[in-house]
């Protein structure tokens, strides 16, 4: 389970890497057996794709359902305004590619074609933030903060294939427009050891604790889980709220969380810019409470392309480094902090 | 006002010289509304309505297929204005289809109005998308097109586009798209005034040959005078019974068609009209439709 085993030979910058732990129990495609189900059930199902259909479970839809699957090439301005379309006529779409193509390259289309106009239209974005080693180009590690601030729009970062499997008919009942953060390919299995359910809009709270609370989202929420039997070890007691929906927060969940006098940690696979992080502190700012919030998440900066393990190491995301920052936090010195993002010092400015 | 329910196709016992007349005639109302509503503001996209207004006459009280007094009919063809900022023109020809007041019009552009400047979906009955960011309006009727086939649904699905759109790429994804998936049951409209913000479109960015570029895309292509009715109602039969690929109408308009005070008038795209010369602009548009 940890990532620690020695030796090990690591992949390289693979388009399509796996963030699971080696020998870690896993689902295949956990989105498009759901889309399946789902589909089987409701008629007005339909399925797009930007010429990712294999790379983002959708082939599984498109191959059970082929009259209800439509190709729309390599072209995502293309993909996101026709599945407005289809909406606008009573079908209710998913439409997927990569969320650095979702988001970056098409979000106008996202905005004013789905969002604006209300339309339940589900976006689904593949590889979000830090899960392929293959560089900027791939690496949608601002997603988050470019959708935050698009109106009507739901946004759910799922940890797991329960996660998916439950959220997927979830985000086809919910009227208006999601964007889903997929997971895809031979995606960890984490959540049914908990007496969890996804609800839309809902944080759920998967362990307690006395010494710290951690609020995470996403593939983190993972890590929490991981990190937090660590620290147990070390007879330190921690919490995990798992925050699946970005937004709408769930600001009550959040500041429950918060009023404490425990060491308050978020966990997001995203830049600490305008994701959870900063939901979290302005939660917290806003209602008045004064509790620190610190931030585990990706830096400000584009990042390497490489091994994935080696990444979410080097960034922070990896178990070690989460419970390495959180010994930290909780050994440092009155006066003596880290820096609030990165797990060791960043490069100076200057030379 | 007319009150349709049903398109009056080539297949209606309308005398074909009958047809061209009546539609004339709501082109003049058309262009007569959009100078009214000009004369609130004093300014706007009102060359571009007057060149347009032609191609309005035709496609709503001659082709489309809807019920003005059920904007949300199922059945309804689609008319999706991509070119938001037109939508002087599109309520004027929303007006003359019965689908809003006349007297409403003079509420264009005001505080609380249902018509704002730029055309917007959740404001306006008959409006169906909100355009205005260019390159829109196609990869949507895309959509609605796959959708509408797909739940075998004849409805048609028209696009009104400006001849500056085709810089957007995602109006050549869209027509690829429909080129691909073989979807006859849309018509891109194409108004071809060869001016855009900065200028000449041939200064902007060269577009030209248009047609060419529609037919080596997969449509179905032909090109009129925009301000010849005859010819657009021809041209408009035509695409409406082919089938097999999608369909687009080339128009060649002039900006402020039908006034000659503002067919010359020098910064045509966004049109500043003078207090004095409103009525003025009444009387040329009159005096062209006696002619």
């Amino acid at each position: 389970m940890t990532s620690t085993a020695p030796k090990k030979r690591l992949t390289t910058s693979a388009m399509i890497a796996s963030f699971a732990d080696p020998g870690q129990r896993t689902t295949s495609a956990p989105f498009g057996h759901a889309l399946n189900r789902l589909a089987e059930q409701r008629p007005e199902i339909v399925g797009l794709s930007a010429d990712l259909a294999k790379y983002t479970d959708m082939h599984v839809f498109r191959d059970a359902h082929p009259d209800r699957f439509f190709q729309m090439g390599m072209a995502e301005q293309s993909l996101l305004g026709t599945a407005a379309g289809m909406a606008e006529v009573g079908l209710v779409p998913f439409a997927s590619t990569y969320s650095v193509f979702a988001t970056r390259r098409a979000y106008d289309f996202l905005c004013l074609d789905i969002a604006e106009p209300d339309l339940n239209v589900n976006v689904v974005g593949a590889l979000p933030g830090l899960t392929t080693g293959y560089g900027p180009s791939h690496q949608a590690t601002e997603d988050l903060a470019i959708l935050r601030g698009c109106p009507n729009l739901t946004i759910v970062d799922p940890c797991d294939s329960v996660d998916i499997e439950q959220a997927v008919p979830a985000l086809a009942d919910a009227p208006g427009p999601t964007y889903l953060r997929l997971l895809r390919g031979a995606v960890p299995t984490v959540l049914d050891e908990y007496d969890y359910r996804f609800q839309l809009g809902k944080a759920a709270e998967l362990r307690t604790g006395r010494d710290v609370v951690l609020i995470s989202t996403g593939l983190m929420t993972m890590r929490a889980l991981q990190a937090a039997a660590r620290l147990e070890a070390d007879s330190v007691d921690v919490a995990v709220l798992h925050v699946p929906t970005i937004k709408p927060l769930d600001t009550e969940a959040v500041l429950r969380a918060a009023r404490t006098d425990r060491l308050v940690v978020t966990l997001e696979n995203h830049t600490v810019i305008g994701g959870l992080a900063e939901a979290v502190a302005a939660t917290v700012a806003y209602a008045g409470v004064g509790t620190r919030v610190v931030p585990i998440a990706l830096p400000d900066e584009f990042l390497a392309a490489g091994a994935l393990p080696t990444l979410h190491d080097r960034y922070g995301l990896s178990t070690d480094a989460v419970v390495a920052r959180v010994r930290a936090e909780l050994g440092g010195a009155a006066g003596h902090r880290p820096p609030a993002v990165w797990p060791a010092d960043p490069a100076p400015a200057t030379a | 006002m007319t009150s349709l329910t049903t398109p009056r196709t080539a297949a209606s016992t309308d005398d074909r010289t009958e047809r061209i007349e009546r539609i004339r005639q709501a082109a003049y109302r058309i262009r007569r509304n959009a100078l009214d509503m000009g004369e609130v503001q004093g300014q706007g996209y009102i060359g571009q309505a007057l060149g347009v207004a032609d191609v309005l006459a035709v496609v709503y009280t001659d082709q489309l297929r809807f019920r003005p007094e059920d904007p949300h009919w199922p059945d309804r063809d689609r008319f999706l204005l991509s070119i938001g900022h037109y939508a002087i023109a599109l309520y004027a020809a929303l007006a003359e289809a019965g689908t809003i007041p006349t007297a409403e019009l003079e509420t264009y552009g005001s505080d609380d109005s249902r018509l704002p400047m730029s055309a917007m979906a959740s404001y306006t009955p008959g409006v169906e998308i909100s355009g205005g960011s260019l390159g829109h309006g196609l990869p949507v009727a895309t959509g609605m097109a796959l959708g509408l086939r797909h739940q075998g649904n004849g409805a048609r699905v028209y696009d009104l586009l400006s001849d500056g759109e085709l810089d957007e790429g995602s109006t050549w994804e869209a027509a690829l798209a429909c080129a691909h998936h073989g979807l006859d049951n849309v018509t891109a409209i194409v108004d071809v005034n060869a001016l855009q913000a900065d200028g000449p479109t041939a200064g902007v960015l060269r577009t030209e040959p248009v047609t060419d570029k529609w037919r080596a895309f997969g449509w179905h292509a032909l090109r009129v005078d925009g301000n010849d009715v005859a010819a657009l109602v021809e041209a408009l039969d035509e695409l409406r019974a082919h089938r097999g690929s999608p369909g687009v109408l080339i128009c060649d308009t002039r900006i402020g068609r039908g006034v000659p005070l503002l067919e010359g008038r020098e910064k045509a795209h966004f049109m500043r009209v003078e207090e004095h010369e409103w009525q003025l602009a009444r009387t040329q548009l009159e005096e062209g439709l006696t002619r």
